[in-house]
């Protein structure tokens, strides 16, 4: 216990006793920052991705396209034929025919501006919406076969799911960097810990002969470590926190890159960052210091 | 000690059986290598007897946790001759270095830093940094380290093999004044000189090692 307090405690004496290493002191300072910043990055994409599958599973879960593909001279009537069919079907909320604009504006990413439409074959959309009860997916599919043989319903199943697959995928990634960056920072300690008490076989030898435990020559190396990667972890955090509030806003991006921000309690992960930082250096260095201490006889 | 044995693979040591009194003042003596180093350090638990039953304080060591030898070594004042000091830190923080590290947080009210520096000389080398020091103020630097938690017993490793005879006649003349304060005082050389020097002002003992074992001398020294 009490050489935890020495961790906290103002002393000079015990921040004096091991000899500042610049080198090894820029390293862990510097070295806890990058990795901060790529925790704080790899929240912030992972918290991105998961707005972004529970977005498009929620937008697109209670809507389905039907398509009425026919020649032109029954293209109306099998229009007709659809939309009296969905009329009839209970667990329909809404349902409308897009509009030769609305059909004009989906070509336009392909075929650019103003296509003249009314010249192609173009099938024919409806738009439809669900209730919270539902419809039933293979009655509908039956009764548009029966009635509308060229109509097509399409409830984005085929491409909704591996679009939140990818989302998901891209939030496990993300989480799976932040547990590689913390082992990163396990062995990263670990390593300096175990170069500085080598480096210092003397302190240890002039500390042990007037009578420090290995508590406390601990705990006087742990402190340099620990404060040095909490500070750095906080700047790492600081400078993602400033490079998340510079990306461009999200009109301006594609993709995945939509919406790379935190939002709400999300920022709470500038705190939690440092702060485990801190936790887990102190931890790794003191179990680390301890096991080498214990050795060194 | 009671049959204590010492080996770094070949025996150096080997059935030792002394036992040091309260206030004594010991000189232990041989050859280079002979063990006065390994000796010494047995006393002060940096080495741990091979076999045997070591007491120190009334605890037998060998069966010392580590931190119970840390606390042991608190009351065991020792001066190398090397003397070993953090470099980076001035002479009066390297002397209070046991009172820090013995978790008290400042320096009580039993120990006057300034008047420890003035007993050995050195108050106007306070500030100065170990390397700057003479060998001289060196061994008395270590020794206000040494005595600085007002051990009982101060164990010196050739203490004057480093410094010039006057020196060397200053530092004895305030191991004998610790002497005289009640304090157990045990000195590795093999300075002849030293021990007649000493011998003329304090009752103080010879233990001789040779053979691996420790006898105490006669009066022939």
């Amino acid at each position: 216990m009490a050489s935890v307090k020495n961790i906290f405690i103002p002393d000079r004496y015990v921040n004096q006793i091991v000899p500042t290493n610049g080198f090894t002191t820029l390293l862990t300072f510097f070295t806890s920052a990058s990795m901060a910043f790529l925790i704080v990055f790899s929240v912030a994409m992972s918290f991105a991705a998961d707005r972004l599958a529970r977005s498009w599973s929620d937008s697109l879960a209670n809507s389905a396209t039907l398509r009425v593909s026919a020649p032109t001279a029954d293209l109306d009537s099998q229009t007709d034929a659809a939309l009296h069919v969905l009329s009839k079907t209970k667990g329909i909320a809404s349902f409308r025919l897009l509009k030769a604009e609305e059909q004009q504006a989906l070509l336009e990413p392909w075929f650019g501006p103003k296509v003249p439409i009314n010249n192609l074959p173009m099938p024919r959309l409806i738009s439809i919406e669900e209730d919270e009860n539902g419809y039933d997916r293979v009655g509908l599919r039956l009764r548009l076969a029966a009635e509308v043989p060229s109509a097509v319903l399409d409830d984005h199943t085929r491409w909704r799911e591996p679009l939140i697959k990818a989302a998901y995928r891209i939030w496990f990634l993300g989480w799976l960097s932040i547990g590689l960056v913390f082992f990163i920072v396990i062995a990263m300690m670990t390593l300096v810990t175990r170069a500085a008490l080598s480096s210092n076989r003397k302190v240890i030898e002039v500390l042990r002969l007037v009578g420090a435990t290995d508590q406390y020559i601990a705990a006087a190396f742990v402190r340099k470590f620990a404060f040095r990667a909490f500070f750095g972890s906080m700047l790492g955090a600081f400078i993602a926190s400033m490079t998340l509030f510079l990306l461009p806003p999200e009109a301006d991006q594609n993709a995945i890159l939509t919406g790379i921000r935190l939002e709400g309690l999300e920022w709470s992960w500038l705190i939690v960052v440092p702060l485990s930082f801190f936790v887990l250096t102190f931890l790794t260095a003191r179990i680390s210091s301890l096991s080498i201490l214990k050795s060194l006889t | 000690m009671e049959s204590v044995a010492y080996s770094y693979g070949e025996e150096l040591l080997s059935d030792l059986n002394i036992s040091i009194s309260q206030g004594s003042f010991y000189f232990l003596t041989g050859p280079s290598g002979s063990g006065k180093t390994t000796f010494l350090k047995m006393c002060y638990g940096s080495l741990i007897p091979t076999s045997g039953k070591l007491s120190v304080f009334g605890k037998n060591l060998p069966g010392l946790s580590r931190d119970e030898i840390a606390f042991l070594r608190r009351k065991t004042g020792v001066v190398h001759q090397d003397c070993q000091f953090l470099d980076h830190l001035n002479v009066a923080d390297n002397i209070a270095l046991p009172i820090m590290v013995s978790a008290r947080n400042s320096l009580s009210d039993n120990v006057n830093l300034k008047e420890l520096l003035n007993w050995v000389g050195l108050s106007h080398r306070s500030k100065a940094l170990p390397p700057e020091l003479s060998g001289g103020e060196r061994q008395r630097a270590a020794l206000a380290r040494a005595i600085i938690m007002s051990p009982d017993i101060i164990l010196a490793d050739e203490p004057t093999g480093n410094i010039d005879w006057e020196m060397s006649q200053r530092l004895i003349r305030l191991l004998i004044e610790l002497n005289h304060m009640g304090k157990t005082v045990v000195i590795a050389t093999h300075d002849l000189n030293l021990i007649r020097f000493t011998k003329a002002s304090v009752q103080a003992r010879v233990l001789r090692i040779s053979n691996k074992s420790v006898q105490l001398a006669g009066s022939d020294l």
